[in-house]
């Protein structure tokens, strides 16, 4: 039996401090993208199918085409999407900016998961 | 051992060119293989509404545009793989095309971000394709479509690929969100130019067109919308020559024919044009100096005489042909001229149908 599909969790301002805090030392994923952009749909499904294949991590979303998520973009900093930020104890551990290729996404989460107990 | 995948048609690139060159060679029963890339969908994802294609009286958005041609060339039968071609053998028959990356290098960053060139100097590509094809060809085929489009153009100026993503954007309609009540800047003079700062107008306190020269190439409509716009100045016969800032961009370098002055700005929008992305066909087949692939049906010195020793009974044959009989060219790749969707389409469609009377001809 495959294990039950994971689907990337939709944050927004009420829960995204929150859950960041606590996760703990597991990793959260964040995607911060728009139905207005172009490369954010491109990288949408790849997203997708990191969730399923990484599930030591926390994966979310944040739709900045709502005004008041912009809030927590710009509070780290996005001026770009898609941007993807990797959070660890609270704290920013990783940013990849731009549209980004599934290997290098791999790249980017295999450094912050413990891959032994995956 | 490993067999290299056959197929009659090899369509490389999906933007509106390689996809309606999959309809025709799909409806054609040829049953085409479509390399998309890691980026399916080409320039045109990165719009908001195509209002020139014809059939959408109200304008459609570019990704759903692309997403319903895409749909469409599976409907026929084209298998899409979303993967570089990274090298490819005009030299024999069947075509050899590669999709493997040697190392530690990301396919997407050496053919597609910015090109070969701007990640690997020309030699290091040449070098690069020698380790690729001492593997075996993923695939092997009768004819191939070069589909391949083009890539932006980034200005080369200090300060912009250490702000890309802080202040400096390729994606006006992706990012102008974050510019609300901003001092922004677009650089260009064309299509893309003109829609990239009608977009940031919805956010930005204010627009500045930045443009080398006195008057834009844009399409007298968008023009219009632009220069009629309270928001929205232009600094004629004007570059950007450096960009400043601290964490983000702060200010910009503009030089014109008056000096250079130093402005503050909050955000940089790059839309000065497209270099075609043929860096992996380079000594494969012949390309312009502008590394445009050169067909018989090229707009061009090159294209002209590749026509004229190519006159069977009084007819062109097979015009979109490059310098290699079943190697096809369509789209941005080749255009060096009108650079529109409907135009690459258009050009699409006539390689599918000369790589199918090709085949039959054979």
């Amino acid at each position: 039996m495959p294990d039950e599909k994971v689907t990337p969790i939709h944050l927004t301002t009420a829960d995204f401090h929150e859950t960041i805090k606590n996760a703990g030392s597991k990793p959260v994923v964040v995607d911060f993208w728009a139905a207005w952009c172009g490369p954010c749909k491109m990288i949408g499904p790849i997203v997708e199918d990191l969730a399923n294949e990484f599930r030591d991590a926390t994966w979310t979303k944040v739709d900045i085409e709502d005004g008041s998520n912009r809030d927590i973009a710009m509070e780290f900093g996005i001026m770009s999407i898609p941007t993807m930020l990797v959070f660890k104890n609270g704290e920013i551990v990783d940013r990849l900016i731009g549209f980004n290729p599934k290997p290098k996404l791999v790249e980017m989460v295999s450094r912050h998961v413990d891959t032994t107990t995956n | 051992m490993f067999v290299p995948q056959h197929t009659k048609v090899l369509i490389i690139g999906s933007g509106p060119a390689g996809y309606t060159a999959a309809i025709y060679a799909g409806r054609a029963q040829l049953e085409p293989i479509l390399l998309a890339g890691e980026r399916p969908g080409g320039q045109l994802m990165y719009t908001t509404d195509v209002e020139n294609f014809p059939g959408f009286p109200n304008g459609k958005s570019g990704q759903e545009l692309m997403t319903d041609m895409l749909a469409q060339a599976e409907r026929f039968g084209t298998q899409v793989k979303y993967e570089y071609a990274t090298a490819v053998d005009f030299s024999v028959r069947p075509f050899k095309v590669w999709n493997t990356v040697p190392g530690n290098h990301i396919a997407d960053a050496i053919f597609h971000g910015g090109g070969a060139s701007n990640e690997l100097g020309d030699g290091d590509i040449t070098q690069l394709r020698e380790e690729i094809i001492k593997g075996e060809p993923a695939y092997t085929a009768d004819t191939v479509i070069l589909a391949v489009g083009a890539t932006s153009i980034m200005l080369n100026v200090p300060g912009e690929t250490e702000f890309l993503g802080r202040g400096v954007s390729t994606c006006a309609v992706c990012d102008a969100a974050f510019y609300k009540d901003k001092e922004t800047f677009v650089v260009g003079g064309g299509d893309s130019a003109m829609e990239d700062s009608l977009a940031l107008t919805k956010f930005a306190k204010h627009v500045t067109i930045v443009h080398r020269r006195e008057a834009f190439k844009a399409s007298k409509i968008m023009q219009e919308r632009v220069l009629n716009h309270p928001k929205i100045s232009v600094l004629w016969n004007s570059q950007i020559t450096e960009v400043l800032g601290n964490g983000s961009v702060k200010s910009i370098k503009i030089t014109s024919t008056e000096g250079e002055k130093e402005v503050p700005a909050d955000g940089v929008f790059i839309a000065i044009g497209h270099k075609p992305m043929t860096d992996f066909v380079k000594g494969q087949l012949e390309l312009d100096g502008h590394g445009y692939i050169v067909t018989r049906a090229s707009h061009s010195k090159a294209g002209v005489e590749l026509a004229s020793k190519n006159i069977t009974n009084d007819l062109l044959a097979f015009p979109t042909t490059t310098s290699i009989a079943g190697v096809f060219a369509a789209g941005d790749g080749v255009d060096v001229r009108y650079k529109q969707a409907i135009t690459a389409a258009g050009m699409g469609c006539q390689a599918a149908l000369d790589a199918e009377r090709y085949l039959e001809s054979r």
